[in-house]
């Protein structure tokens, strides 16, 4: 079972009040990530407008994830990507009952601090939007909505989670259509994750310690991890998911669930590959439901997608060695 | 007397933290049982107890009717099973739910709790807190409340018995062997509302 609490209890982001003759405390890491535990085994889906948010709610989506373009496009047009539109963000949430979700730039404060003024039920502070500061990223501590980061090997989910994320998704290459390095990503971590545990059960705290200096954590962090043998968060997939299969595919990697992006909204049949994808996700270990699922797309209709070996832009290298 | 079987509906959110928390419930009651996540049918008809998890009402909902899951839980409760209904759960086990923003919905539900709920009645997940709870009707006089975009109960039937409250709002209930909350007492380290439930599921056995 992952543990549900984490560091700086009583951090900035953590509130106290009454109501009526109860005393309640809010911001807590319980509530944080005992959030994420609610999305587990769910499909999280990238929206840019509340037609596309309805129908993501009606096929079954855990929650919504609220851009201003979809990440295919935010590659294609260049310039500076930022948060979405306040306003758009309030219709969405106006407008279904499931979490609604929304991007800030790595290290942008007052964007996150924006958001959660705006309510959304988690901020994902993304490597598709273009760095506010990559050298530093939000002290998540000092706020009371929960983040999610992302991730491509084991110190820097660790590193996040330090900072105070409550959730944690591979970073795969976003906007590709191409699953592949979502895949590496969440690969890495789980080689990682058998060699501390092994560490930890041989008893050799000293080589555990040169692990933590090497990727750049602190050791308690890493004790826990190793005790685990899991991530102390909530894990997703993300980047470059497609298909039904290959939702099914990173959840037999162990993935806590998956988020789709480009994938749903830039096919053309939006609708039902958002089903499908949902199908696959809860009933991946049955490869007759899979190809159930499978079977309700139309390859012709996903998106043409990239090879991530000759990108002019790596999304997923951003703030990936703060 | 053979053990009881137990079982958590696994089709969406916390699962395993629930089959954590009713295998230790068990061990602490000395009870012999089984625990096991439970998705189909067939898994479904078997058991003696089932808890139906926090996650998201309308995913849990649409992907239990799928496979007919939905329909043998029905079929369950009304032969006299325990159900236990969790956050999501509870609203799964309603016969009527609306939303605080949205309004009136048309969800797939159970039907069974004659309750009205309204979904997310704290707000969103900024407003999500804990709070020391008492359900005293059931000798639970301390509990640690842990509400997350927490539904809370605005109507009930004459059947249902109001087990605690937050401020006014229903927070527990129960008709016949059908239990509903609107915390999570799986997040938390407190077994107490669990073992009840067990205990239930023994009764019953």
């Amino acid at each position: 079972m992952i543990p549900l609490s984490g560091d700086l209890g009583n951090s900035k982001g953590v509130v106290r009040e009454n109501v009526g003759s109860f005393s309640t405390i809010r911001g807590t890491s319980t509530l944080k990530r005992g959030f994420a535990h609610m999305l587990k085994n769910g499909v999280v889906m990238d929206v840019t407008t509340v037609e596309q948010a309805q129908i993501a709610e009606e096929s079954g989506a855990v929650a919504v994830m609220v851009l201003d373009k979809l990440p295919s496009d935010v590659r294609k047009a260049g310039g500076v990507a930022r948060t979405a539109s306040i306003r758009i963000i309030q219709e969405i949430m106006d407008s279904v009952t499931i979490p609604v979700m929304a991007k800030c730039r790595i290290g942008h404060v007052y964007e996150a601090m924006v958001l959660q003024e705006t309510n959304v039920d988690m901020i994902d502070e993304s490597e598709v939007l273009t760095p506010a500061d990559e050298n530093h990223h939000i002290w998540k501590w000092d706020f009371t909505t929960p983040f999610v980061n992302g991730a491509r090997n084991l110190g820097e989910a660790l590193r996040r989670i330090e900072e105070g994320a409550a959730m944690i998704r591979t970073k795969g290459e976003p906007g590709t259509g191409n699953v592949a390095e979502a895949v590496i990503h969440i690969k890495n971590v789980n080689t990682e994750l058998r060699r501390i545990k092994s560490i930890y059960d041989a008893g050799d705290e000293q080589d555990l310690i040169s692990v933590a200096r090497e990727l750049k954590v602190s050791y308690s962090i890493l004790e826990e991890t190793a005790s685990l043998g899991r991530l102390p968060v909530v894990n997703f997939a993300a980047g470059g998911i497609s298909t039904p299969a290959d939702a099914a595919y990173l959840m037999t990697l162990g993935c806590d669930g998956v988020f789709v992006g480009s994938g749903i909204f830039k096919a053309d049949d939006a609708k039902e590959r958002a089903q499908a994808i949902v199908l696959a996700t809860t009933f991946w270990e049955d490869p007759d439901k899979v190809k159930e699922a499978q079977k309700m797309i139309d390859e012709r209709q996903s998106m043409l997608g990239l090879d991530t070996k000759n990108l002019d832009l790596r999304m997923q290298e951003r703030g990936s060695t703060a | 007397m053979s053990g009881i079987s137990i079982g958590v509906l696994a089709v969406q959110g916390d699962v395993a933290e629930n089959i954590m928390a009713t295998k230790m419930a068990l061990e602490e009651l000395g009870l012999e049982g089984i625990v096991n996540e439970v998705k189909t049918p067939e898994q479904i008809s078997d058991l003696d107890g089932l808890i139906i998890p926090g996650g998201e009402s309308t995913v849990i909902g649409t992907l239990s009717m799928v496979n007919g899951s939905l329909k043998k839980i029905k079929e369950k409760i009304a032969s006299g099973m325990p159900v236990f209904g969790i956050c999501a759960g509870m609203i799964m086990l309603s016969k009527k739910a609306k939303d605080k923003v949205i309004g009136e919905m048309d969800q797939p539900l159970l039907d069974y709790l004659d309750v009205k709920i309204e979904r997310n009645a704290f707000g969103r997940q900024k407003d999500s807190f804990e709070s020391e709870i008492s359900i005293d009707k059931i000798g639970i006089s301390k509990f640690p409340g842990v509400f997350i975009r927490a539904p809370s109960i605005i109507e009930t039937g004459k059947n249902v018995e109001v087990l605690s409250k937050f401020n006014e709002k229903i927070i527990a209930v129960k008709q016949g062997n059908v239990v509903g909350t609107s915390f999570h007492p799986e997040l938390t380290g407190d077994l107490s509302l669990h073992k009840y439930f067990v205990n239930l599921i023994k009764a019953k056995h």
